[in-house]
């Protein structure tokens, strides 16, 4: 056989930071000091925190050595599904950190942040325009956060027009956040199955759709990677009976410049600028999900607003319909930088390529192995297509075992057991970044796989062997739960 | 493009693969009347070398240090980050990674966060702490959220020196669950009076702020004996973190739940974000704790290694009834954060405590010394509220032409306090800086 990408190489073994050390080290630069010391009243102070005693080159020998037990987007392909995980460009980083942006207080008199603002205010218009809607804000700091975010915005939409309704209709292809979202606006999920082609018929919509229903969170293009074909139609029974559609643009990357969201019945969406925008995703954030809103869902939006008067920008928080702050600030500023160069970098006709081709990426793998895995939707995919393990379930192989081996081949598994509705789902997400030589390869690594799985299944059972450390014990880890040293 | 990697070669042969013929095809499933007709109204793209321009013109804009000297804190605050911390940070295999679903490949973050984990629960003197929520803001909002849960009580008492903007997040989230908020008012020393609470009962929780808005140190045992008296559960927020390098730890007067924001350890300001939610509670409550957990284990070699656990509390598994939404939170400020406590370290993080305390008792006496009132009288850490002659607005937007921002107004947030200050200082003002911004808030 070929020789995988995966191989093996040093690492080395490192302690708990305060598994090393030595009494009296310090890696920080002290200030220095140039006022008197102050007395304090002794019983207002505790005990020095137990913390470790490090030079600088420990600390920095401690964290390379723990970066490189980590896979990252810079190390290989990463095709986790809904996840977007695309290149991350590096000059974007070099922005957010400038001076300008990095050091800047957040409650100085506007005249002093004018940059920052007029930064957020050509943001929000970029991201209205490229989902087709009317207004944006950028406060929620991840995507959950504006579904949260947006959920209230329907329920304080509602409110104001003195309704009160009490269900929200969430697809069996929803995101996992979703129904935990619209339960902290106090609305009951009910579940919607989808048909036999992945997406969502109208028929089951009108089943369930009544006057107590507030509206609809719908993930276009779905977990499935399918477009809902149906939006349009669903859109108008569900404000038919005077409730409001959600869209969860997580899946945006698919249709920038293809879709115009505000035009087939989207109300509210939001968009993950950790996804769709390049910017990384940080081993768990930060990340930032703003929200974009048709006309008449703007009074309600969070404030403050960035506005712009007279040539000079400003915070406003005279909106007396807004369900208030979400964050403490303005939300991840330093996130949205990143994003805002993304877009000035790739402009108009590149950001549609890049859907195009993130689009001709998933379909490419989807034929690619379509033979290989089981298929259980054979459409045309968007940005994502999903498999299930069912022909390999023969040879006692499940998805988890074929995951495990594709990391000691050298790449990121894919979503593994999302969405639910496929039994052991493989959910891959290749994204516009990654070269046809790199799809090749991770083809043929998975045919290799499925391949294994036939003639020696136990290579996969024992994988992976190559990683920093094999499977772990995750059963132990929950029922005595260690979490704190 | 220089992102897009595909040839018009690669194109031509993966459509033939996919069976279409143009890149336009690949949408069949799109219908006609949901498809955007024209081309995004967007700026053309800039090159790499324009683009530099353009945001170095755009970041000019700003009034940052070193050329401004800004004695302002309230929530996000000015601290040296040593350059080892960011140079670390951005190591790609940190920066690049997702949140650390498949936990061989994801050691490092899952190390680095329990590490993190550990070293805030001896900063705070708590038994567990999660990997992260948004901000100080949300953290707070969602241990109220937790306290309701575990007391099934839908009141909650919060304290007026409770960062404003904090309050008005809390103010959000708990909008659609109708539960009632009881706002405690001050006390004149500058702490929260919460005699106010007598008589009021069935209480989920009581929030206070330490150091709190004004900068004043609460009595977190007074605290602590009002909740428990009520069966009610003791909420510690705090906006400097840095604080509990020097004060009594609020786990030290058993509290329930500690959340606040940890800006202050290593990550720049940038405008507000992103920052670190820190959250921390009791290991009986660790069920009901939103957010994600990494916790120790071994692995098939009996090698120790790290996983994301118990994981039935969150939204992928749990649903609707899961303990938060949260998903996505600020895993790289986290690590960061844990960078700066390991780089301080116990020899670091007393002395850089203290010496916030020296700068900013420095400028209280020497303000006293002008003649000017210092407004509470209750000890403080880096902030403190000075009250000012009420000509001061002017100098305040002369001196502010001068680089200089001589604290944040108070009367915003708090009508009845006109003419009042709140004034920060941290170790990166000189003495030399302080003796400045008295002379000219003075002349």
């Amino acid at each position: 056989m070929k020789e995988t990408l995966g191989t093996t190489g040093l690492v080395m073994n490192e302690p708990l930071l305060w598994e090393k050390g030595g009494k009296g080290r310090c890696g920080f630069s002290m200030p220095r000091r140039d006022v008197e010391s102050f007395p304090i009243n002794g019983g207002l102070v505790g005990p020095v925190p137990d913390f470790p005693e490090l030079s600088e080159v420990d600390v920095v020998r401690h964290y390379t050595r723990l970066s490189q037990w980590n896979y990252g987007v810079d190390t290989g392909m990463y095709p986790l599904g809904s996840c977007t995980m695309k290149y991350n460009p590096k000059v974007n980083e070099k922005y957010a950190s400038l001076p300008g942006f990095a050091g800047a207080h957040p409650l100085l008199p506007p005249s002093m942040v004018q940059g920052a603002l007029k930064l957020m205010y050509d943001l929000e218009r970029f991201l209205a325009e490229i989902t087709g809607m009317d207004a944006t804000t950028l406060q929620p700091a991840a995507g959950a956060q504006g579904e949260l975010t947006g959920t209230m915005l329907i329920y304080g939409f509602l409110r104001s027009k003195g309704e009160h309704r009490s269900k929200f209709l969430i697809p069996d292809t929803a995101h996992g956040t979703n129904p935990a979202s619209v339960s902290l606006c106090d609305f009951r999920p009910i579940p919607v199955k989808s048909n036999k082609d992945g997406i969502l018929s109208p028929e089951a919509i009108a089943e369930v759709m009544d006057e107590d229903v507030a509206g609809i969170l719908v993930t276009n293009p779905n977990t499935l990677g399918l477009f809902e074909e149906n939006i349009r139609g669903i859109s108008e029974i569900v404000h038919g009976k005077g409730g409001l559609v959600y869209c969860d643009g997580a899946n945006m990357n698919a249709v920038m410049g293809i879709v115009e969201m505000g035009k087939i019945g989207v109300d509210v969406m939001h968009v993950n600028l950790h996804k769709t925008f390049s910017t990384p995703h940080g081993g768990g954030g930060p990340g930032s999900g703003p929200v974009c809103v048709k006309k008449h869902l703007e009074p309600f939006l969070p404030v403050p607003r960035v506005i712009q008067e007279e040539g000079s920008y400003h915070l406003s928080s005279d909106y007396p319909h807004s369900i208030g702050r979400v964050h403490g600030f303005y939300g991840n500023f330093g996130v949205m930088v990143k994003a805002y160069s993304y877009i000035l970098s790739m402009g108009p006709a590149d950001l549609k390529k890049a859907s195009q081709l993130a689009v001709l990426n998933a379909n490419y793998i989807k034929e690619g192995l379509k033979n290989v895995f089981t298929l259980p939707y054979d459409r045309p995919c968007m940005h994502e297509c999903v498999f299930s393990d069912k022909k390999q379930n023969v040879h006692k192989i499940a998805t988890v075992d074929m995951a495990k081996r594709l990391i000691d081949c050298g790449f990121h598994p894919p979503t593994i057991y999302f969405p639910l509705v496929v039994h052991g789902a493989i959910m891959v997400e290749p994204t516009e970044t990654e070269s046809k030589e790199t799809l090749d390869e991770f083809i043929e690594t998975c045919k290799s796989i499925a391949h294994e799985a036939r003639e020696d299944p136990e290579l996969l059972h024992e994988a992976p062997k190559n990683a920093k450390v094999r499977r772990l014990d995750e059963v132990t880890a929950a029922r005595q739960p260690c979490l704190i040293d | 493009m220089r992102y897009l990697p595909h040839t018009d070669e690669d194109i031509s042969a993966m459509l033939k693969v996919v069976g279409v013929g143009s890149l336009e095809e690949l949408f069949s499933t799109v219908p006609e009347d949901c498809r955007k007709k024209e081309p995004l109204n967007l700026p053309e793209p800039l090159t790499e070398w324009e683009l530099d321009r353009h945001m170095a013109s755009v970041a000019t804009n700003m009034a940052t240090m070193p050329e401004y000297k800004v004695f302002v804190g309230a929530g996000s605050y000015e601290h040296f980050v040593p350059s080892s911390v960011l140079s670390l940070l951005g190591r790609s295999e940190f920066l690049t990674s997702y949140t650390p679903y498949q936990p061989e490949v994801s050691q490092g973050t899952l190390q680095g966060i329990f590490e993190y984990q550990t070293l805030i629960c001896r900063l705070l003197g708590m038994e567990v702490a999660n990997a992260s929520m948004y901000d100080g803001a949300s953290a707070l909002a969602e241990g109220v959220l937790m306290a309701a849960r575990i007391t099934k009580r839908k009141k909650v008492a919060i304290s007026r020196l409770i960062h404003p903007l904090y309050r008005e997040v809390v103010k959000t989230y708990l909008w659609p669950t109708g539960y009632e908020v009881v706002e405690l008012p001050f006390l004149e020393n500058g702490r929260t009076d919460l005699s106010a609470l007598d008589g009021v009962t069935e209480l989920a929780a009581i929030a206070i702020q330490s150091p709190n808005f004004f900068g004043c140190i609460e009595d977190l045992a007074a605290l602590r004996k009002k909740a428990s008296g009520q069966g009610a559960m003791s909420i510690v927020s705090f906006t400097e973190a840095l604080a509990y390098g020097l004060l009594r730890n609020p786990g030290s007067y058993e509290a329930d739940i500690v959340c606040g924001e940890g800006q202050s350890l290593g990550i720049p300001q940038s405008f507000g974000g992103p920052s670190l939610g820190i959250f921390a509670s009791r290991m009986k409550y660790v069920r009901n704790m939103p957010g994600r957990l990494v916790g120790k284990t071994v692995d098939q070699a009996g090698r120790r290694g790290f996983v994301l656990t118990l994981a039935t509390r969150e939204q992928h598994i749990r649903r609707e009834r899961a303990t938060s939404n949260i998903c996505t939170n600020q895993g790289l400020c986290a690590l960061g954060a844990a960078m700066y406590m390991a780089s301080l370290g116990k020899n670091g993080i007393r002395e850089l405590a203290k010496l916030n305390y020296d700068k900013a008792q420095y400028l209280k006496g020497r303000l006293e010394e002008t003649g000017f009132k210092i407004r509470f009288e209750d000890p403080t850490f880096n902030e403190f509220v000075v009250e000012l002659p009420n000509t001061f607005e002017h100098t305040y937007k002369r001196l502010l032409d001068q680089k200089i921002v001589a604290g944040l107004p108070l009367a915003f947030y708090y009508p009845e306090l006109d003419n009042c200050y709140l004034m920060g200082v941290t170790e990166t003002k000189t003495k030399e800086d302080i003796d400045t911004l008295v002379k000219g808030i003075g002349s």
